[in-house]
């Protein structure tokens, strides 16, 4: 499809990168879950809630990547995901189901269907069309919560507190919550891993590099990008859910356009199909975005400069820029 | 019934009309380059806010309007030679990205130059009063200008792509781009000369809706979206596809904000009928788009013939 | 350099630069002695932006006038901006009261955001005093000790107006109002004091401003007069389309539709139409006078209710840490001196029922251009005395 998608498939296969990758992996973990307590010690407490939302949003932004990264399909939807997810949690807990282990489900399961539906639609089409679909069906389950008065509407619904977890109430503080979103986080992480490792992963790379060949040898692209979509809907439905919970409010905002748009700037931020790279994108959007708006309400116009000049600088998008900084420094 | 369903049925055709001024420009924009531009509601933006500001200035809404015509020109002019220029031929996930970026650029751009506070554009006073329909039916003036004007446009857009040496180039280009440039036409003045061209549509737009809704920073996003649904619906590259689901558009939309209540009413009561009525009108747009595009996934009229 | 690993890169310098420099801006904390933190948060962006500025303004003025301190303490202010997004709201809400580490919230403007942000900062320690969002669930059954409302119950300014609209006489009206919680709220109060038929009730989108479909409607109907409660520049809309509709021989009541927020874009417009209201700026005590004359120096605009009950909400906490002697720390002290409300109120008799609303006077208003040039509202007739809310029996709290 492109310059970019070419240039990263082009790269060879990044055997020692993951070796050393396990090592620095378990560096990060154990880094981070010393951070509450390093937080506390250092008297901002804050941190811990700013550090949840980015893992929230990285993971969201993770399971965008097998879509867009693996599977070349350009989604402008993928917040309808975090919504519905969200809303899982919501409605539930307005019929006084408080319980993950029945609200996470839920959400996976609904979101999961969400995108059975509109992916087995959407995949019919390519390029411009497909991006403006997905945002359309984006925007129509936006709308659809905006109009769901009885679940607030526009307004937004305010959840009766932080869900249960086997009916104990163990996300209450912060920084419980923290390690509980850490934890989804690594095991959506390594999951992920395995299965773009794993035979189906490799039919939906080489449609992605090649949907001819693939074709030609046997492979019809359309179940696996499907799968894939779908896959990737669940994740970010319990991305909604860990949301909700952090936010302890549930809202129609959340499934945005805007969102969805911010979710691909992560994920092409941190680097595409390499799965950590937009983890660490969604990470460095939310700090931008903390501290720029913490100097000028006109942050926005930073981070509008920002991609821009990015995209513009580099030949081959971002990864190519990411080289050529690489290759000075 | 039948009068409401007659005021309803002209506001759709308005806000049909409107969307279609929006849609022409960004339809050519991806038809002739490829390009997506997500920043074409900007522009509608820019051009409402140079309309405002040059009628504060001149103290006249006609002088306003028709001073801001070449300034949104110029504007969409030097946006596509520092930025959109840059991005023709890239990844599409570049462009989104790219034009993304110009969308935080010139909304915030906005909110500094002019303020976040919306401004407000007086209706013309020879346009200020309400046509007389029909009984106790009266239609406000300007809205009926606004349908006129957007007609006249296009007409002339018709005249434009179909009778000039222009347009054949720009059908020819939303066809099939390369052979264009192959047999020697200059696809960067092209190029320019449309994305310019849309840009003043857009500005027109906005310029033409200053005077009923207030201008504000964040007004190009909800009309970027409507737009995309048209020129999908229509089919990318088709002006006349744009015309056709501009229209459609802004008829389901407006007579299914009023009489989806209306119908709903029989079956729940009055508030909540309101209530979710409302809202499920601007989900019928988007219906009505996914169902288009699973029976004709290239729209209702296709430009390009093979990809 | 593989480009995927040196894109992870730059965002991983992103990462870091960004997290060196956020303990500097995460300033705030320290228990300081002497001091007072407030948080306000009013909607600043937006259509509806005039709205929140002048409750920020107010509050600013009342703290110059205090010396830029409350209760004896010196006061330190961070004022967000909720956007008018509950969802926004709440994070920043939560910022306010965990990283800012606040003592008071002021805001916020809109009834929507103030229920995205009760939760997170009673629960977090704070008060929370609202300047202008009364909606009547925090009235009532799910009043909260922590919070405190300086304007009035939303229902109250709306039973005005269809006390009005009942002793004129009209027997079929069409009612209008943006679809959320005020909204609702604000057709439930009409709906009491006005018992006539009414025709269609219309909810639109919060932000729409293109009337278009409901003045077809409205049309069509020709009902015998219009409620609307539009705030903002969907006021600003209503209004200046409903006589480009040609509707201007069906009479247009309206709350917060046409107040000092609206007036200066609406003009001549929306001259002679009614409203209702807690207060007008030509009220007549010596403290509103004083107030309106240095809010006009300072501002160049009129004030209207919503600079004028943030104003009042800066002097209720004022009084309240004076009562407590300026302990911060005895939370029960605060919540007694705000609820005591020893302070002169711009707008006379003012008292706080059981459930942290107040007890007021409410008046008929209309607008009308000063001899100045400027517009503003102005009281035509009282039609409650000592008001309180309707749903105070339903709080549990003494």
């Amino acid at each position: 499809m492109s310059t970019l998608v070419a240039r990263i498939s082009a790269e060879p296969p990044r055997r020692r990168a993951a070796l050393s990758g396990t090592a620095l992996a378990g560096l990060v973990l154990a880094a981070l879950a010393a951070l509450p307590l390093a937080a506390e010690a250092a008297g901002l407490p804050f941190l811990v809630v700013t550090a949840t939302r980015m893992m929230i949003f990285g993971l969201a932004a993770l399971s965008l990547d097998l879509v867009l990264g693996y599977g070349a399909m350009v989604s402008f939807g993928h917040a309808a995901f975090i919504g519905l997810g969200a809303y899982a949690v919501g409605i539930l807990d307005a019929h006084g189901i408080r319980d993950l282990a029945v609200q996470a489900p839920a959400a996976a399961v609904t979101c999961a269907l969400f995108a059975l539906v509109t992916g087995a639609i959407s995949l019919r089409t390519r390029g411009v069309y497909f991006i403006m679909i997905t945002l359309a069906f984006g925007q129509m389950a936006y709308f659809f919560m905006v109009s769901l008065a009885a679940y607030g509407g526009d307004d937004g619904l305010p959840l009766s507190g932080r869900s249960t977890l086997f009916g104990m109430r163990l996300i209450e503080g912060d920084p419980a919550l923290f390690y509980l979103v850490l934890a989804v986080l690594a095991v959506a992480l390594l999951a992920l891993r395995r299965v773009v490792a794993s035979r189906f992963g490799r039919v939906l790379r080489g449609s992605r590099d090649n949907a001819v060949r693939m074709q030609a040898i046997g492979f019809s692209p359309l179940p696996y990008r499907l799968t894939a979509y779908v896959i990737a809907g669940a994740i970010a439905g319990l991305a909604g859910v860990l949301l909700a919970n952090q936010a302890e409010f549930v809202s129609p905002a959340y499934m945005s356009w805007q969102r969805s748009g911010e979710l691909i700037v992560m994920v092409v931020l941190g680097g595409m199909g390499t799965l950590v790279g937009p983890v660490v994108g969604a990470a460095a959007l939310i700090a931008l975005e903390e501290v720029l708006a913490h100097y000028s309400d006109h942050w926005r116009l930073g981070l509008g400069v920002m991609l821009v000049a990015v995209v513009l600088l580099s030949r081959g998008g971002l990864a190519g820029l990411a080289a050529k900084i690489g290759r000075r420094a | 019934m039948l009068n409401l369903f007659l005021i309803q049925a002209l506001n759709g055709v308005q806000l049909g009309i409107l969307l279609f001024l929006v849609a022409a420009g960004l339809t050519l924009i991806f038809g002739v380059m490829d390009l997506i531009n997500l920043a074409h509601g900007a522009l509608y933006m820019i051009g409402a806010y140079l309309a405002a500001t040059l009628t504060a200035a001149t103290g006249s809404f006609g002088l306003g309007l028709l001073l801001a015509l070449p300034a949104t020109l110029a504007f969409g002019l030097a946006l596509e030679v520092l930025v959109v220029r840059h991005l023709y031929g890239r990844d599409h996930l570049d462009q989104v990205l790219a034009t993304f970026g110009l969308i935080l650029i010139l909304n915030e751009g906005v909110r500094i130059v002019w303020g976040a506070a919306p401004m407000s554009v007086p209706v013309p006073d020879a346009l200020s009063g309400s046509v007389h329909l029909v009984g106790t039916l009266h239609y406000p003036l300007y809205r009926v200008a606004i349908i006129a004007a957007g007609l006249a446009t296009a007409l002339g857009l018709h005249l434009l792509v179909n009778h000039t040496r222009l347009g054949m180039r720009l059908r020819a280009g939303a066809s099939n781009g390369p052979m264009v440039a192959a047999l020697g036409v200059d696809i960067r003045r092209l190029f320019l000369v449309v994305f310019g061209l849309g840009a003043m549509l857009a500005g027109f737009a906005g310029a033409m809706v200053a005077p009923i809704l207030s201008v504000d920073p964040g007004m190009g996003d909800s009309v970027l979206i409507l737009t995309f649904v048209v020129i999908v619906i229509g089919g990318v590259g088709s002006v006349r596809g744009a015309f056709v689901a501009g229209l459609l558009v802004g008829l389901a939309d407006q007579l299914g904000r009023t009489f989806g209540p209306i119908l709903l009413r029989s079956v729940m009561d009055a508030s909540a009928a309101s209530q979710t009525g409302r809202t499920l009108a601007p989900m019928l747009i988007y219906i009505l788009m996914a169902a288009v595009l699973f029976f004709r996934p290239s729209g209702l009229f296709p430009a390009r013939g093979s990809r | 350099m593989t480009p995927i690993r040196n894109a992870s890169r730059l965002a991983t310098a992103l990462l870091g630069a960004t997290l060196l420099a956020g303990p500097a801006a995460a300033q705030g904390q320290g228990e300081g002695s002497g001091k007072v933190r407030v948080g306000l948060m009013f909607t600043l962006s937006g259509p509806s932006a005039v709205l929140g500025e002048q409750g920020r303004d107010g509050f600013l003025l009342a703290l110059d006038t205090l010396g830029k301190k409350l209760g004896g303490l010196d006061a330190e202010v961070v004022t967000v901006d909720d956007e008018l997004k509950p969802d926004v709201a709440t994070n920043k809400a939560r910022e306010l009261v965990k990283r800012d580490r606040v003592e008071f919230v002021v805001g916020p403007t809109f009834s929507n955001v103030l229920r995205a942000v009760v939760r997170p900062v009673t629960e977090g320690g704070a008060f929370l005093i609202s300047p202008n969002a009364g909606t009547s669930n925090y009235a009532g059954a799910e009043c909260n000790p922590n919070l405190f409302v300086s304007s009035y119950q939303n229902d109250q300014v709306h039973e005005v107006l269809g006390k009005y609209a009942q002793n004129k006489g009209y027997k079929r009206l069409v009612l209008l109002a943006p679809n959320y919680q005020a909204g609702k709220d604000s057709l439930a109060g009409f709906k009491r004091s006005y018992k006539g038929e009414v025709v269609n009730e219309m909810f639109t989108p919060l932000g729409q401003l293109d009337f278009s479909a409901e003045l077809a409607q409205i049309s069509a109907a020709q009902p015998d007069a219009v409620f609307a409660f539009m705030p903002g520049g969907m006021g600003v809309n209503l209004v200046r389309q409903y006589r480009q509709a040609g509707l201007s021989t069906i009479p247009f009541l309206s709350a917060f539709t046409v107040d000092e927020s609206t007036l200066p874009a609406q003009k001549d417009a929306a001259v002679g139409y009614y409203g209702g209201a807690n207060w007008a700026p030509d009220l007549d005590n010596p403290q509103s006078k004083a107030f309106v004359a240095a809010y006009e120096k300072k501002y160049g605009s009129v004030p209207g209710t919503y600079a004028m009950q943030a104003y009042d909400a800066a002097l209720m906490i004022d009084a309240a840490i004076k009562r407590a002697k300026g302990d911060l720390k005895d939370k029960d002290a605060i919540r007694a001196g705000l609820k005591a409300a020893e302070f002169q109120s711009l707008r006379g008799s003012f008292k706080i029922g059981n459930n942290h609303y107040p007890i007021q006077d409410f008046y008929l208003v209309k607008a009308a251009k000063r001899s100045d040039g400027k517009y503003e509202t102005q009281i035509a007739e009282k039609i409650f005395s000592n008001y309180q809310d309707n749903y105070a029996a339903e709080c549990k709290m003494k």
